[in-house]
């Protein structure tokens, strides 16, 4: 299935681009694509193991199961205001 | 109640006006602004940067949780992004009501909320030093599945 990933602030600066389409297994959770990303290593390898994450816009946990054409956002701790 | 995200400068009495009624005896107006100092460094601007479309949804939804305490829809809410100078608002908050308590009570729940939750992130700008992305604060979960 294909998931849509967004990387913002500085998780951005270290995937280096603000978007990523890729392919995952049906079934797999937003924590196990989280994993895959980090094991790509670079810049991608430093991202933390356990981010916040938007699922299709919402505040989500890693273990929510995605499903084709989702929307990962991976939120580095928010600083509005 | 109205809440958006902008690119554009706050005009702070154009917030104001989106609120008020012949009812109301308390109409209150927050500014969140660029201040010149943090962290004993020398700051010269913030670049704020957005997930626009989830922040505009989460922004809505903290405005409607702060309308429910205010028993109004008499609430609007803005924050800019971009680059912002010193002196400059990056977020507007106008809240009415028959009295003062409630509109105090709704002003303070939208800016601790943007705080906690809302998808934004701030680099500061510094004279003669590197930016840097401000530490925040991990928001908390608010759906999906367990």
């Amino acid at each position: 299935m294909r998931i849509r990933l967004l990387f913002f602030a500085s998780y951005r600066d270290l995937a280096g681009g603000e978007e990523l389409e890729l392919h995952a297994e049906p079934g797999a959770t937003a924590g196990a694509v989280v994993d895959a990303l980090r094991r790509r290593g670079g810049g991608l390898g430093r991202l933390p193991a356990a981010p916040a994450v938007a699922v299709n816009r919402v505040h989500s946990p890693l273990s929510t199961l995605l499903h084709e054409g989702d929307e990962l956002a991976l939120l580095p701790p928010v600083a509005g205001g | 109640m109205r809440a958006w995200i902008t690119s554009d400068a706050i005009d702070p009495a154009a917030v104001l006006g989106l609120v008020g009624a012949r009812e109301d005896g308390a109409a209150l107006l927050f500014l969140g602004v660029v201040r010149d100092h943090n962290d004993g460094r020398a700051v010269i601007g913030i670049r704020y940067e957005a997930y626009v479309e989830m922040a505009e949804r989460v922004l809505a939804e903290i405005a409607a949780e702060a309308a429910e305490r205010l028993a109004t829809d008499r609430l609007a809410v803005v924050h800019r992004i971009g680059e912002l100078a010193v002196g400059e608002a990056s977020v507007a908050i106008a809240v009415s009501s028959p009295h003062r308590a409630e509109a105090f009570d709704a002003c303070r729940h939208v800016i601790e909320e943007i705080k906690a939750r809302l998808p934004v992130w701030k680099e500061e700008r510094y004279a003669g030093e590197p930016s840097r992305w401000l530490e925040g604060v991990v928001p908390p979960v608010t759906g999906g599945q367990p």
